[in-house]
């Protein structure tokens, strides 16, 4: 069992009377790599601030490797911070970045060189050691901050938005990067982002968050596949909704367009005749052809988003309307515009969540 | 952090007295013209002296048509280098910075050598002429200035692109500079007119070297031959310029701004 | 591109090559010659021509021949110690207003203060940096000037009489202290943008490796402003050196600085000698624009580092 490396207990932050973090409980191991995923104005990246000391917490403890950190200023934190804005400075080059943080912990000239060739070669830059800040571009930039961060060893990670300000191209390949990295060296890490596609892809557990409080905690699969509210489920992938009418409580029924179908996810507070709402995620509705599950609803293609690999179709079923997506195939063109298709779904991979 | 505080306030307190001092005690000094007690004598002495008001009446008139003539001078060549022809900018420039590179006493040196009874444009040699050699002197002294502050106001409203969107849309060249350009430079013109005013109104050099009777001769006069009312003069003459400051500073609020946010 | 080239240029119906590009007049070109010739001509008569017409004049003897005569005249004693006192004037008033300058608006943009006072500061340094000449000499003759304000509360309250001690506002410290007044509030201008463009994750970045401020300040604060500094400096000595109005008013023709003697010698040809007038104004544009161009280049440099 990996130890536990940050536990955040009961966290509160209030500006002028705005709280921002509602008491927020979190424990990671050693060695995690955790992404706070929220919209702006979540508090994550406050979070992320009081974790570093920039900020101090109205109430609630931080505790590093089981030692509160709260006293400590940011500079005694041994802790590296990539900013969304590269933060290099200006006036020195790569190498001198880099090397920053050793130079002010007193190591020896040949020792620092060699450590920061070293974190070079980590990022990739070999030989960009004598390049200005503006000489770089913004994802080199960023490659070079990283490694400013990782140069003095630090016990742990925090990443604010970090490829907010990159091209697209370049911000997948560098989540890639900075995974990589950070496996290699088995760092605990702090990623905040807004970018739900970035948080599944590199975490190896997400907090998400909304308005202060934490929504949910989990491995990017449970965020994904078992949300537990509805602002996780539609903040995390792509979500559709269908209204129905509960029919049958006890038997677990609803209706949908006159149609009966049972959902097992019914909770037992509904009562007959109540308006519902039922969720699910696009992959699990597909095109009725000859594989038929056991909700089937008619309706109209009334849009037609060819993405490559996948076609994303968005159908009206009365007064609801879905998304599902169905993988390209080249011997099947996709249907077209106003065309009457039959869709299916299977009543368990049906969410009911509350407002 | 809190330390910082102190050490700013601390800071903030001993500029803040360096600089009220003088103000304070200027005005304390002009309300005490009488023995008895403050009064508002030395103030209304002033304003009521036939010299002032002829003297800043002067000035005034002075000043409007330097900013009439600046903004001739200045707005279409700003206009024109910015959209079609870019490769004189950097000339251009250069002449908007000599006057700061040359000392406004030096200028009017040359003004006087050159443009005396004795040369081809005798403009010394009557009081319109040498009206005019002033007024070109403070377009020389406002010129950065007011050359800055326009070339910004068009930079800022993108004014390539926004001819480009006019034109597209139909409309001449003269609907374009009347209803697209000049509505949203204004502001920066008001700018750079509010700056010269400040810059104008109080200037003292120039115009005793050419022998005009403008506001700053008065004063300086004033201050020769009277005690108090110099304290009046100068609180005035602050009050006047606070105002032409402050009026930029509520101009910059209205700004037209099209530049994009990339957030 | 010379003068010459946008005489030719201004002149409507001669094709005129720049020497940059090829634009060619033509009659649909009218409208922009016509724009910027206003420009031009302005530009030619009453900031170039004037200026030529010096630098011929310096070498021009009485008689109207070239001559060196005039600028080694500049070596007289009299004229040589009034550019010395100029330049210890200037560069008095222009190092102390740096430092307060500095000192200030760092303590109103890092120090923080609450949120109106820096924009208050800097709206009155947008006035204070205007008000010179002669009415701040009354203001000052006001606050320490013998009758003044802080001198008679100096003497009856506290029974300290600084004019006995030595001080005198008709003086080299007294025209200095005067000069602060404007110099002070230029810096905090010039200054207060260079300051904020010290981004506030520079100094959090350091601090996560371990800096602890005065760290910050020797790598990446001075650094990065010391260019800025520098060139504000030279503004500073510029703006001190062609001020005329606040000396005249103040001290009348008693202080021999430069500016003083040019004058008098514009007024009424203290010296009997026109070529040396010009030499001595060739004289201030070497120094004052000496002083600019650091400026200006030093800023550009700064620019380009902070892109």
């Amino acid at each position: 069992m990996p130890e536990e490396f940050l536990r955040i207990d009961n966290l509160v932050k209030a500006f002028a009377g705005n709280v921002v973090v509602k008491g927020v409980n979190l424990s990671f191991s050693k060695g995690e790599f955790i992404t706070l995923l929220g919209p702006s104005g979540c508090g994550k990246t406050t979070i992320l601030r009081m974790v570093a000391g920039f900020e101090r917490p109205t109430s609630g403890t931080i505790f590093v490797e089981g030692k509160d950190i709260s006293p400590l200023p940011p500079n005694k934190r041994q802790i590296g911070m990539v900013f969304q804005a590269y933060a290099l400075f200006p006036n020195m080059n790569a190498e001198d970045n880099v090397g920053f943080g050793l130079k002010i912990a007193g190591v020896g000239t040949e020792e620092r060189k060699a450590r920061v060739e070293e974190m070079l070669k980590l990022i990739g830059l070999t030989g960009f050691g004598k390049r200005f800040p503006f000489e770089m571009s913004g994802g080199q930039q960023q490659r070079v901050a990283l490694a400013r961060a990782l140069a003095p060893k630090p016990k742990m990670l925090l990443l604010d938005e970090p490829l907010s300000a990159l091209d697209a191209k370049i911000r997948v390949s560098l989540r890639q990067e900075i995974r990589a990295i950070q496996r290699e060296l088995g760092i605990t890490t702090m990623f905040v982002t807004h970018d739900q596609e970035e948080a599944l892809s590199i975490s190896d557990r997400i907090v998400v968050m909304s308005a202060g409080n934490v929504e949910q905690i989990g491995t990017p699969f449970e965020v994904y596949n078992k949300p537990a509210t509805k602002f996780v489920a539609s903040f995390v992938g792509q979500l559709n909704t269908l209204k129905a009418k509960v029919a049958d409580p006890a038997a677990k029924t609803v209706a949908i367009d006159g149609q009966v179908v049972t959902i097992p996810a019914l909770p037992a507070s509904a009562r007959s005749g109540q308006d519902i709402a039922l969720t699910m995620r696009p992959e699990a509705v597909s095109l009725a052809n000859g594989q038929e599950r056991d909700i089937l609803l008619d309706g109209t293609v009334s849009e037609v988003n060819f993405l490559g690999s996948v076609i994303r179709l968005k159908v009206k079923l009365g007064e609801n309307a879905i998304e599902l997506d169905t993988f390209n195939d080249p011997n099947a063109p996709p249907p077209a515009h106003n065309q009457k298709v039959r869709v299916t779904l299977a009543g368990s991979d049906v969410l009911v969540l509350g407002e | 952090m809190k330390r910082n505080r102190i050490w700013a306030w601390i800071v903030f307190l001993i500029g803040a007295a360096y600089f009220l001092l003088p103000l304070v005690a200027t005005l304390d000094f002009a309300l005490r013209i009488r023995r008895t007690g403050y009064t508002l004598d030395a103030f209304t002495s002033v304003l009521t002296d036939p010299r002032f008001q002829a003297t800043f009446g002067y000035s005034l008139i002075i000043g409007l048509c330097t900013i009439v003539a600046g903004v001739v001078i200045v707005v279409p060549a700003a206009y024109f280098v910015r959209l079609r022809l870019p490769q004189l900018r950097p000339f251009i420039e250069f002449l908007t910075l000599v006057p700061l590179i040359i000392p406004a006493i030096v200028l009017v040196f040359g003004y006087i050598r050159l443009y005396n009874t004795s040369s081809i444009l005798p403009l010394t040699g009557s009081a319109l002429g040498t009206d005019a050699l002033l007024i070109f002197a403070y377009v020389a002294l406002a010129l950065p200035y007011l050359y800055r502050a326009i070339d910004t106001g068009l930079r800022t409203i993108d004014v390539a692109t926004l001819t480009e969107a006019a034109t597209i849309l139909g409309a001449s060249q003269i609907t374009i500079i009347t209803k697209v350009i000049f509505p949203n430079i204004i502001v920066a013109v008001l700018s750079g007119a509010f700056l010269t005013l400040a810059i104008v109104v109080g200037e003292f050099t120039i115009a005793s070297l050419l022998n005009r009777p403008a506001f700053g001769v008065y004063m300086q006069n004033v201050g020769a031959n009277r005690a108090f009312e110099p304290a009046a003069l100068a609180i005035i003459s602050f009050v006047i310029t606070w105002g032409a400051m402050g009026m930029i500073q509520l101009l910059a609020r209205f700004a037209p701004r099209t530049a994009a946010r990339t957030d | 591109m010379s003068p010459n080239n946008a005489i030719s240029v201004a002149g409507a119906g001669q094709p005129a090559p720049a020497a940059r590009t090829a634009w060619r007049f033509s009659w649909s070109n009218l409208g922009e010659v016509l724009g910027i010739a206003p420009f031009i001509i302005f530009a030619i008569m009453f900031l170039l021509l004037p200026t030529i017409y010096l630098v011929a004049a310096a070498f021009t003897s009485k008689a109207g021949g070239f001559t060196f005569d005039n600028i080694v005249g500049l070596g007289e004693p009299l004229i040589i110690s009034s550019f010395w006192l100029s330049i210890r004037i200037s560069a008095a008033s222009a190092a102390i207003g740096a430092i307060a300058g500095l000192i200030i608006a760092m303590a109103v943009i890092r120090g923080n203060l609450p949120g109106p006072i820096r924009s208050l500061v800097l709206t009155f340094s947008g006035v204070a940096s205007n008000f010179a000449g002669i009415p701040l000499a009354f203001a000052f003759l006001s606050t320490v000037g013998r009758l003044g304000l802080v001198t008679i509360i100096l003497k009856t309250v506290f029974g300290f009489d600084i004019y006995r001690s030595g001080f005198n506002l008709l003086s080299f410290w007294g025209l200095t202290l005067t000069y602060c007044y404007f110099q002070v509030p230029l810096m905090i201008l010039i200054i207060a943008p260079a300051i904020d463009g010290l981004k506030k994750e520079w100094s959090e970045a350091a601090a996560t490796l371990g800096a602890k401020p005065w760290q910050f300040w020797t790598n990446i604060g001075i650094p990065v402003l010391w260019p800025n500094l520098l060139g504000t400096l030279s503004l500073l000595f510029a703006n001190a050196f062609g001020a005329v109005a606040t000396a005249y008013a103040l001290t009348g023709m008693s202080l021999n600085i430069v500016t003083i003697q040019l004058y008098a010698q514009i007024r009424g040809d203290a010296l009997q000698n026109p070529g040396l007038g010009a030499a001595l104004a060739l004289g201030m544009v070497a120094v004052a624009g000496l002083a600019n161009v650091i400026y200006l280049v030093v800023r550009a440099r700064a620019e380009r580092w902070l892109k």
